[in-house]
């Protein structure tokens, strides 16, 4: 009875929360900003969740604020719970998609979906692709060389000094201090960190012999949660070296790579062209666009160190208004619209132009 | 024991008529209390109900390619233990000092101010300590690891190399202490303003120097309350987890090296960075963790609260 | 020497010499204090003129003059005053300088979170969400909302069940359940949060059959786990304090115990539950390893407790600063505006919990 007395505040907290947030000023009712035709054409209505690759996360976010804009009565979730989880969501049918780092195995491909409709199989479309950078914060040092065997000795712990004698033949002109070298990886599983050893191991398999895998195979070094916690890691951190996302290195001083004879940075054309010259995985099926990657390209204007992340949809959904919705999104991201979103908020390397109308066409066959 | 100076004094045996008013009242009291049995009795196997899959797992699903269970939590469990070791003991001296300082030491009229003050300390959201503790504290530290490591790098604690961005366990530690110092602090100085009275001006009348009396008077009287105190501070640093997770450079290892960037991560660290990713067995194997760890701090505060329950007068100071 | 023992403190200076000699006067050590920082100080002038090292000998030299101070104080007052007297400065000494040492952190952290919180600390912080914002701009009114559900709900669970338990306690128990339950709540309150959240996870996700579950109310669940013990102990503490006169009066009119305890126990120590429940939720608002498991993270508003995910503060302050995008300033600026809130919040509880306390019922106070 008394009781009354001490709920009632609660009460009329949440009451106050419920009148507060009638208006969440960016929410809700049509998008002021896009008032365009756009959002008059559209007639797609209904929830589209997927689940999967944190690398796509920020991008993903663009997408889906661009995408609801145009489509008001579309609410996309997407949740960057890692590609794994993406994977298996997707075929335990708790997400329409997924969003992951790797294409679906051999194993998974040979299952059933549960989204789909029964006996066809799930596709991966390349929609994301990242060249990834390895940035360092070295007192003096602006300009840093490696090749990726270097990069193996550092990141498995043999080379422990900047003044090492291996990275010095590789930089003649830079100072290097003989500070020990912090060398700062992924602390959680994550595709970025893949890519990353999958490079290395391809490259430098005499330096590097372990399988590429989520998670950072050496008890050495610094352990960062996410990219960001790598960045700001290294960027607090005092002669650190680490690996990201390209879009998120900001200021920091960022090496160039070894290919073929010359040094390259990255850049988005370069981590573009890798995909696009790379051949697609074989023996799937004709709209399953996995592509294996040619990380020991020695083209000059390649830039192999790249993360490549997939959209995995249905060939044909159980549910038809599921995959007018699906068609819809990935499309919007395949498009180059969409690709160009990713760019800006992202800094993803757009998909080439052969390779999105690639894409596009296996989109279409989605039913 | 607990309940029986404020009892109301039945009167011997006159049965007064139940009414039904009395009844209901009397069985929803006693219904909350028991859920609070049945609340610790299902998080206990509710959590050991989920753990199950994870005894038996594969090294494959194993984050670090452990070859079972116990070999993945083992360095967890020391790496909890051991952080939690270090904040103890930096937080202890410390702590044992400002309960002095606010009893004995500090003017009357303040002293519940600066009382105050320390427990501000509680109030703060551990994620906030985490976000100081990665933004400030660990590049202001770095300096001084590297020097320790220049200098005293033959001492096994301090063995290079250091990491160059301070990220390390003695790091944590120190957020770990002022994290526990207020709960310390507050019930050491309890303890220490029911020293009696007579005890401390009867040392003082010997021509005892203030010190002196808090050492004959106050802290022998003190030492099971700090004793306890202590084990309190123990359990939450165990069990924080925010702190640990944002600045640590975490690795599934043993080590005792303070200040490098390989570091044993701990049991709650190593929940909350994997659980959002995690899927399937690992799911299970993070919650049978989360079972190891309940069980350590159970045993902690049940040690304890054992110690504090045998001097009733220190209940409930927290 | 025939004064060989010195009173400790408070000398009346009128009186025989005999007491005053070979006692420091009181400005000595503060002028020794003084006297270390500018040695130490100038000895790190020096050494940043020989160029060794240029970058934190303000706190270096704080640091060492401090130390420097400790000894020497020692030193003058035992050639001066005597060994005893010597260490008892020396302990004097310990102490006040492990409050200071306490009181850094504190400072550091309050003027961290104050200056860099400020900068986002504005009207859309209060007035939109994370939805379809990328970069700049955005707000957390859905965490702020999420935290008031969560915690509203937390607190519903748990002061009916705390203040029950307590009174079950204080006024009914006896015998092995209430010393039980005294002793199981007392170790309740040492279970680390993110087990909460773990058994609340645990829990629904085999309730209610579904592997991933995230949804508000498993939140609300966690924290009530975590919040009960404190009400209880608190409560608890409240209820002995009333009076046993006032009781029997009531009985003495034949009033019947439910009554009793309804109309006169409790309105007696309102104020004091009062206090405790605020204290009780200052705790959990700030709690966010559970919360990060149960309740998960989304970008948008979401009112209903009971299905999908739902954003709160302190995991927002945690996502926005360990998923920051391209624009990594503006999410640290929002992490460090949500941080402030959280600040803001918990410390404005526990100034009306003590005010409560203070105003409503003064001499129950501690």
């Amino acid at each position: 009875m008394k009781l009354k007395r001490y709920a009632a505040p609660a009460v009329i907290a949440i009451t106050a929360a419920l009148a507060l947030s009638a208006c969440a000023s960016n929410e809700g009712g049509a998008p002021a900003a896009g008032g365009s035709s756009d959002a008059a054409a559209s007639t797609l209505t209904g929830t589209l969740t997927g689940i999967g690759s944190s690398a796509q996360g920020s991008a993903q976010e663009a997408w889906i604020a661009a995408f609801q804009t145009a489509n008001p009565d579309v609410t996309v979730n997407y949740d960057p719970q890692g590609s794994g989880a993406g994977r298996e969501s997707f075929i335990s049918g708790a997400s329409a998609f997924a969003g992951s780092d790797s294409a679906l195995n051999d194993d998974e491909l040979a299952g059933s979906f549960a989204s789909c409709a029964p006996d066809t199989k799930a596709i991966d479309l390349p929609v994301y692709i990242s060249p990834i950078a390895v940035v360092f914060n070295v007192e003096g040092v602006k300009d840093l060389n490696l090749d990726a065997t270097t990069i193996a000795n550092i990141f498995s712990g043999k080379i422990t000094t900047w003044n090492d004698p291996a990275i010095a033949a590789l930089n003649a002109d830079a100072t290097l201090p003989s500070a020990p070298i912090t060398a700062v990886h992924r602390s959680d599983d994550s595709g970025t960190t893949k890519n990353f050893t999958d490079y290395l191991g391809k490259v430098a398999p005499e330096a590097w012999a372990e399988k590429a895998a989520d998670a950072f195979p050496f008890q050495s070094g610094e352990g960062a949660q996410g990219t960001s916690g790598v960045i700001q890691a290294v960027t607090n951190g005092v002669n650190t070296i680490g690996y990201a996302d390209a879009s998120k290195a900001g200021d920091l001083g960022v090496a160039k790579i070894k290919v073929g004879d010359e040094f390259v940075e990255y850049t988005a054309e370069g981590a573009a062209a890798v995909v696009e010259e790379s051949p697609l995985v074989e023996g799937r099926e004709a709209n399953d666009l996995a592509v294996a990657l040619d990380r020991s390209t020695t083209d000059p204007s390649h830039y192999p160190l790249v993360l490549v992340s997939y959209a995995i949809a249905c060939q044909e959904y159980a549910d038809a208004a599921q995959a007018d919705l699906v068609k819809a999104y990935i499309g919007y991201i395949a498009s180059e619209e969409g690709q160009q979103v990713a760019a800006d908020a992202a800094g993803a390397a757009p998909l080439s132009a052969d390779l999105s109308s690639k894409v596009a066409a296996a989109i279409e066959t989605i039913k | 024991m607990t309940t029986a100076p404020v009892k109301p004094a039945a009167p011997p045996r006159l049965k007064a008529k139940q009414r039904p008013g009395d009844r209901i009242f009397s069985t929803a009291t006693v219904a909350a209390g028991s859920l609070i049995l049945v609340t610790l009795a299902a998080v206990t196997i509710f959590l050991i109900a989920q753990s199950i899959p994870a005894f038996t797992a594969e090294p494959g699903d194993l984050k670090g390619g452990a070859e079972n269970f116990w070999a993945y939590v083992g360095p967890l469990v020391f790496g909890t233990i051991w952080a939690a070791f270090l904040a103890l003991l930096i937080a202890v001296p410390l702590a044992i000092g400002i309960a002095l300082f606010i009893s004995h030491y500090a003017p009357r009229r303040l002293a519940q101010g600066l009382g105050y003050v320390i427990d501000l300390l509680a109030a703060v959201p551990s994620v906030v300590f985490g976000l100081w503790g990665i933004t400030v504290l660990a590049p202001f530290v770095q300096p001084f690891w590297s020097t320790l490591v220049d200098l005293f790098g033959w001492f096994p604690l301090f063995a290079g190399p250091v990491s160059g961005t301070g990220r390390t366990i003695l790091t944590v530690a120190i957020v770990l202490a002022v994290m526990i110092l207020p709960i310390i602090t507050a019930l050491s100085r309890e303890i220490f303003l029911q020293t009696p009275k007579l005890h401390e001006e009867a040392a003082l009348a010997l021509g005892a120097t203030r010190w002196e009396m808090i050492r004959t008077a106050v802290l022998p009287f003190g030492r099971p309350g700090i004793v306890s105190a202590s084990m309190l501070g123990l359990g939450r640093a165990l069990g924080e987890t925010m702190a640990v997770a944002m600045v640590l450079s975490p690795q599934v290892l043993i080590s005792f090296a303070l200040l490098q960037s390989t570091n044993p991560t701990t049991i709650a660290a190593n929940i909350a960075l994997n659980f959002p990713e995690a899927h399937g067995v690992g799911v299970n194997v993070l919650i049978a963790t989360g079972l190891i760890l309940f069980v350590i701090t159970f045993a902690v505060n049940f040690i304890a609260r054992a110690i504090v329950n045998r001097r009733k007068a220190f209940s409930g100071a927290n | 020497m025939t004064t060989t023992t010195t009173p400790p403190t408070r000398q009346a200076e009128p009186i025989a010499n005999s007491l005053t000699t070979g006692i420091l006067p009181k400005y000595v050590p503060w002028l020794l204090l003084v006297t270390s920082w500018v040695i130490v100080g100038s000895v790190f002038v020096i050494l940043m003129a020989a160029g060794v090292n240029e970058n934190f000998n303000v706190v270096g030299a704080v640091f060492f003059g401090t130390v420097l101070w400790v000894i020497v104080n020692y030193v003058v007052s035992r050639v001066y005053e005597g060994p005893r007297p010597a260490m008892n400065r020396f302990v004097t000494s310990l102490v006040s300088l492990a409050f200071v040492i306490a009181l850094l952190p504190l400072i550091s952290l309050l003027y961290t979170v104050i200056s860099n919180g400020i900068p986002r600390f504005d009207l859309p912080f209060f007035s939109e969400s994370m939805r379809n914002v990328v970069g700049e701009g955005g707000g957390a009114l859905h965490a702020i909302v999420g935290t008031l559900e969560i915690t509203g709900m937390a607190t519903l669970i748990s002061v009916p069940v705390g203040l029950l338990t307590a009174i079950y306690l204080v006024e009914y128990g006896r015998g092995h359940l209430a010393r039980a339950i005294t002793f199981l709540v007392d170790v309740m309150t040492g279970i680390p949060s993110i087990v909460a959240g773990l058994f609340a996870f645990a829990f629904f996700a085999l309730i209610l059959n579904q592997p991933g579950i995230r949804f508000g109310f498993g939140g609300a669940v966690a924290l009530s786990v975590l919040m009960i013990p404190v009400v209880v102990r608190s409560s608890e503490e409240m209820l002995k304090l009333v009076p046993n006169e006032l009781r029997e009066a009531a009985y003495a009119l034949g009033v019947p115990k439910w009554l009793t305890i309804v109309k006169v126990v409790l309105p007696t120590s309102i104020a004091g539950i009062t206090t405790g429940v605020m204290l009780a939720i200052s705790r959990v608002i700030g709690e966010t390893a559970p919360l990060l498991i149960i309740a998960g993270f989304t970008q948008s508003m979401n009112y209903n407790l009971f299905s999908e995910r739902m954003m709160t503060l302190p995991v927002f302050v945690y996502t926005q600063y360990a998923n920051q995008g391209t624009d990594a300033q503006a999410y640290l600026d929002r992490a460090w505006a949500g941080a402030l809130t959280l600040v803001v919040i918990v410390m404005a509880l526990n100034l009306v919990a003590r005010i409560v306390a203070k105003v409503f019922s003064p001499k129950l106070g501690r």
